[in-house]
């Protein structure tokens, strides 16, 4: 399957999924934040990278698509985590140095250009095995 | 410290919506997920780092937002292949499977600390 973007199937998604959503995601900035408060930066920072979100997701995929698509949400994380290890490490080199919205900006850049370019690397392994589980998980993806 | 906090849970309530919405437009699945470990949380929290303590507190964040990754790479992949292999209901593998990450991150801290 190519990769789309279909604008209109975030219709699909309820009110309350986008309430549960909000309230994953502003307790764990705001947990986060005490945290930093609290014990300092070096500790606070690791909680930038908290599965904040991901339980919510998940339990949204199985519901509507079953276990399958909800472990392949899971693993497609995988390469959003490396994205963001990344992201860390823009924030870690240049946070000192540059201005906040240079970093923000291309610490974010780095994040996606990297979670889609393992996708693509991880997508064309799979396509040249296509006797294996994992590409007919991706086809069906 | 609360009007902070207040301000936290509402861009990062914002921003992990946006992103999820995001995430909800692509297609296939397995791109879809790249979006669930997104950077929302860490663009909203780091954004007032900088606001409030400047460069170097965000540069710190940043450093142990690294180990924090990697952990958060071990969390996916164990929950991932868990819900592939059992029909438990996610939100308990996704929700138990957060001792993974707590367990993986402080260790990698711990390492480093240790290292460095």
């Amino acid at each position: 399957m190519k990769l789309a973007v279909q604008p209109t199937r975030i219709r699909e998604t309820r009110r309350h999924e986008f309430a549960v959503r909000f309230a994953f995601g502003g307790l764990v900035s705001a947990l986060t934040g005490y945290i930093a408060i609290q014990y300092g930066p070096a500790v606070g920072g690791l909680f930038l990278a908290f599965p904040a979100i991901l339980p919510a997701s998940v339990t949204l995929v199985q519901k509507r698509h079953g276990n399958r698509a909800a472990g392949l949400d899971s693993i497609g994380a995988a390469m959003g985590a490396v994205g963001l290890s990344a992201f860390g490490g823009v924030a870690w080199d240049a946070g000192a140095a540059w201005p906040a919205w240079a970093v923000l900006a291309a610490a974010a850049v780095v994040w996606l250009a990297v979670g889609m370019s393992v996708w693509w690397v991880i997508r064309g392994r799979r396509k040249r095995r296509p006797s294996t589980a994992g590409a007919a998980a991706v086809k069906s993806g | 410290m609360l009007p902070e906090l207040a301000l936290k849970f509402v861009s990062g309530g914002l921003a992990v919506s946006a992103f999820a919405a995001a995430g909800d437009a692509l297609r296939p699945k397995s791109v879809a997920g790249v979006f669930a470990a997104a950077a929302s949380v860490a663009l909203a929290t780091l954004g007032m780092a900088f606001a409030k303590h400047g460069g170097d507190y965000a540069a710190a964040e940043g450093r142990s937002m690294v180990l924090g990754g990697v952990a958060l790479i071990a969390y996916t992949l164990v929950v991932g292949r868990a819900l592939l292999k059992t029909r438990r209901p996610a939100w308990l593998i996704a929700g138990a499977g957060r001792i993974v990450w707590l367990a993986a991150s402080f260790a990698l801290y711990v390492a480093w600390r240790a290292v460095a």
